[in-house]
């Protein structure tokens, strides 16, 4: 593990028993965990070079123990890891060897469904998938659709305002999120939000919401509900070079259309899932973009007519509109499976999740492959091209040795790259503790210290979660203090009236 | 005497509240000042005017982005997408002739800071949700920087969303970075007639759960139709909005005047006259005409919209947006904001109300953002203390003592 995590408190690990003791009073039977055995599940989340022991693992059932266990953990001064499903690809959910981790999977009921006001009120143990399965019957979803939809919970997607392929079009969590309840570390519970557009005062969900389980313990969550597009269809289209996939998005965009998802593959990710899924994708193209349009049939083809057009316009070389519900799955079906058909190539992949302005892309590209002979790792490419977010896949061995370090610095490498060209860090995975030393390449240490007052602001004393997201941890007294003098107005240079 | 200070850059807004915070002054921030009349007098030593910030940095129509320094003038921006058949797809409304300003006023740090959004805030968000990074000068004098130009992002604590209506009261923008999307073809509108409010809200809720894609749904009822400009009658009047391609809008239009019929007789209006009923609309018409109503803005859940309004005094003038969720509210009696009937109906329902227009001694007098918990508040409070430690950012605008 190449990342330091803060130093264990010994003396909180020295009452570790009399700890769990506490906790078993709080949360009977089952919902606390001490055993190593028992906890071994709970060791790492989707980003699995990382593991660690917890002190021990809490399930609770109800918002009030909840409560419970973090006034205590408060008074204790215990750190609090949150986890949902543990498939956060940045190490969010990673326990602390001195640390509670609280499970919230048990949180798993739908409260409300409102179709009159088109929400949903849930509990954040509920996966992704089962909202839009609950609703599916009336022809609603749920827009935010993560890969990992049928795992990953709508908690977790809170704490990492996390994406899909069809965020262009209907935006990430925090844009069909209206209201949460959280638990604050002190134990405090307050409500964000509700069932109304915009929340008064500060926008604290808007906080909330991508906070990676630093500010607060979400206990539930209303998300807003869109009715099913009548129809979808999709165009896969192939391109002689990576600039030519490229002009095409801008093209499209360029002639006002917000297609539902597009999507775009390189060579390598092409050549993995047409081997594993078997979709239909053409192999001797170096692009691929898939171009989803969606609404009443009269609207997609009308779109679809002109995209195909605009294609043709910009060298594509081959060019494929889905005819039936099935192909158009299928068109999907190898990009969705573009991880574990890399995954088959290699005995591991590294995902990336850097995003930069589109307009770099065959910058980024040509310098990623210079990187790659640097670092002797093959890199695979898949695009939210829509919105400039790259998830790189680099290919390693773990059982060579040096190979995951070198695959880390390679990571690195991307998404320092990413910045430079105004790109950033993470477009939905979270900075949890892979990207956190990479903060200062994007931040001042006055952002952070800024983003960090925030966080006094929930956690004075920063127990939830510490070691996520912020290099360097500093107290907030210290953070608070203002020294500031002298500040004369004569402001010779500034206008006055 | 309150002196006007207008820094044309980022050191010199930096400047300016290093010196408010050496000598414990307090600044009230400013764009054009067209909302100045809106929210609660506050109490400040030195105005600071950040409308001389100004001018486009960055526009790539391709990638649906756009920079401006904050103080450049909505109208400016607006024409330049227009140019380029783009639009903010929030749809900012214009409060200023409801304050007795022109209309086609106000900055784009203006528009941020109060999160202003129009009819299309139901399908396509608020402000805060096309505000991708920003560049702002804390209360510490401090300058920082938060998100980036790309529209996915997760690096770090989403600041935008504390700051996007925060009225100026955490940290002075310099420079501003939204998301901007292409202008609809083509617009037109359904209407059903006749409805009272509580039909009215069941309309819209069927309309807004169809996949017509409906981008405006309001409700004008009797007492306040005539206002609004492109109906054809001056009768209560449910108005749903439809954009897109121009096939789709036809197709649309049939499909969602079939699903209306049940309600009431159904109109329709073309793309002019829809676009001058939406913008009657967006400008809140019929409380511009008179300045005197005390004029409160309610947020709640859509659905029971007709519930909230109703719990009001009948001698109040009102109209629904967002499908019932937003309701427009003027007071009959110019000295009286009767902010007890409305809150209570808030506590009863869910939802938060704010007194948008109502005389400066009034507004000091009442709460007119809404109340908060008492753990919500301390939460704002140690939040407003993070950026604004010692309350020189227009104290007091929001609540008092923040
Ligand atoms: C194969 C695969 C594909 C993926 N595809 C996508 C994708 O397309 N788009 C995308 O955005 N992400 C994707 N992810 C990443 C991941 O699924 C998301 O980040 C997801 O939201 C994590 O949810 P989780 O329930 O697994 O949370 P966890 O991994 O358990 O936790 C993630 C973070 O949330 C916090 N947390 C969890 N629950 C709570 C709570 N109730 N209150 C407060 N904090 C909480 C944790 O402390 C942690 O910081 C993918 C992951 C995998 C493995």
């Amino acid at each position: 593990m190449s990342v330091r995590m803060p130093e264990p408190d010994s003396a909180v690990l020295a009452r570790r028993e009399q700890i769990v003791k506490v906790l078993r009073t709080m949360v009977p039977g089952e919902g606390v965990i001490a055993s190593e055995r028992e906890m071994k599940p709970f060791e790492t989340d989707g980003l699995t070079a990382y593991h660690q022991l917890p002190m021990v693992v809490v399930l609770p059932e109800t918002t009030e123990q909840v409560s419970q266990v973090l006034a205590y953990c408060h008074a204790e001064g215990i750190k609090v890891v949150p986890r949902g499903a543990g498939t956060s690809l940045s190490g969010g959910a990673l326990p602390l060897e001195d640390g509670v981790l609280l499970g919230m999977a048990k949180f798993n009921k739908i409260k409300d469904i409102d179709f009159a006001n088109r929400i949903a009120v849930v509990e954040p143990g509920v996966t992704n998938l089962a909202v839009s399965n609950a609703v599916a019957h009336a022809g609603f979803y749920y827009a935010p659709d993560p890969s990992s939809q049928i795992a990953c919970t709508i908690g977790g997607n809170v704490a990492e305002n996390s994406g899909g392929v069809h965020c262009l079009k209907y935006g990430m969590t925090t844009n069909n999120v209206l209201g949460c309840e959280i638990v604050l570390i002190t134990g405090e519970v307050l409500r964000l939000g509700g069932k109304h557009l915009d929340s008064e005062g500060y926008d604290l969900l808007g906080l909330v919401i991508g906070s990676e389980g630093l500010l607060g313990v979400v206990t539930e969550v209303t998300v807003r509900l869109l009715k099913k597009p009548e129809t979808a269809r999709a165009v896969l289209v192939g391109f002689p070079s990576s600039e030519d996939a490229g002009a095409c998005v801008s093209a499209i965009i360029g002639a006002g259309i917000i297609p539902g998802g597009m999507e775009m593959m390189d060579r390598p990710a092409i050549q993995a899932a047409e081997a594993f899924v078997h979709a239909g994708y053409p192999l001797d193209v170096e692009a691929l973009l898939i171009v989803e349009l969606d609404g009443p049939a009269a609207e997609v083809d009308h779109l679809i007519a002109r995209v195909e057009q605009i294609a043709n316009e910009n060298r594509a070389v081959s060019c494929k509109v889905s005819a039936s519900e099935q192909e158009r799955l299928l068109f999907w079906a190898g990009r969705k499976a573009a991880f574990p058909a890399v995954g088959r190539i290699s005995p591991d992949y590294y995902c990336m999740d850097g995003t930069i302005p589109r307009a770099q892309l065959p910058l980024v590209l040509k310098r990623m492959k210079e990187l790659s002979t640097k670092y002797g790792l093959a890199v695979a490419n898949v695009f939210h091209a829509g919105d400039g977010n790259l998830h790189p896949l680099i290919l390693y061995d773990s059982n060579k040795p040096g190979e995951l370090d070198r695959a880390e610095n390679f990571g690195s490498d991307i998404l320092r790259l990413c910045v430079e060209v105004g790109g950033v860090l993470t477009g939905e995975h979270g900075v949890g503790v892979e990207k956190r030393d990479l903060m200062p390449v994007m931040f001042s240490e006055i952002d952070l210290n800024a983003q960090q007052r925030v966080k006094c602001a929930f956690d004075a004393k920063g127990l939830l979660n510490p070691g996520k997201v912020f290099p360097q941890l500093h107290r907030c007294a210290e953070l608070g203090r203002m020294h500031i003098s002298g500040g004369k107005l004569p402001f010779p240079d500034i206008p006055r009236f | 005497m309150t002196d006007v200070l207008k820094p044309t850059d980022t050191k010199q807004v930096e400047e300016a509240v290093h010196w408010a915070v050496a000598h414990g002054k307090a600044l009230e921030l400013l764009g054009h000042g067209s909302k100045r009349a809106l929210g609660r007098p506050a109490q400040t030593d030195m105005t600071l005017d950040l409308s001389g910030l100004t001018g486009v940095t960055l526009y790539e129509p391709a990638e649906l982005v756009l920079s401006a320094r904050a103080g450049t003038p909505l109208a400016e921006i607006e024409a330049l997408l227009e140019k380029n058949n783009q639009q903010l797809d929030f749809e900012p409304m214009d409060y200023g002739p409801l304050l007795g300003n022109e209309a086609g006023q106000g900055t784009l740090g203006g528009a941020i800071a109060t999160n202003l959004s129009g009819p299309r805030r139901l399908k396509a968000g608020a402000a805060r949700d096309h505000f991708l990074g920003v560049t702002a000068v804390t209360g510490r004098a401090e300058t920082i920087k938060s998100g980036g130009r790309v529209v996915k992002n997760v690096t770090g604590y989403d600041m935008c969303k504390v700051l996007a209506g925060s009225w100026g009261t955490l940290a002075a923008m310099t420079d501003i970075t939204i998301k901007v999307l292409p202008r609809p073809e083509t617009e037109a509108t359904v209407i059903v007639e006749g409805l009272d409010d509580e039909r009215a809200c069941a309309a819209m809720s069927a309309a807004m759960g169809s996949s017509c894609d409906v981008s405006g749904a309001a409700h004008l009822p009797d007492h306040v139709a005539s206002y609004f400009d492109g109906l054809p009658r001056p009768e209560a009047a449910t108005v749903l909005r439809l954009e897109g391609v121009a096939p789709s809008v036809a197709h649309r239009k049939e499909t969602l005047a079939a699903l209306m019929k049940p309600f009431g007789p159904v109109a329709l209006l073309d793309e002019a006259h829809s676009k001058v009923l939406w913008t009657s609309v967006r400008q809140a018409k019929p409380f511009a005409v008179s300045q005197e109503r005390p004029l409160w803005r309610i947020s709640t859940a859509p659905g029971q919209g007709y519930a909230v309004a109703a719990a009001i005094t009948p001698a109040a003038q009102m109209f629904y947006d967002w499908a019932g969720g937003l309701i427009w509210v003027a007071m009959p009696f110019t000295n009286e904001p009767d902010a007890g009937s409305i809150r209570r109906a808030i506590a009863e329902l869910g939802g938060h109300a704010t007194l948008v227009r109502a005389p400066a001694a009034l507004r000091a007098s009442v709460d007119v953002f809404e109340p908060q918990s008492a753990g919500l508040r301390a939460l704002s409070k140690r939040v407003k203390d993070g950026f604004d430690p010692r309350g020189v950012l227009n104290p007091g605008r929001m609540w008092a003592g923040v």
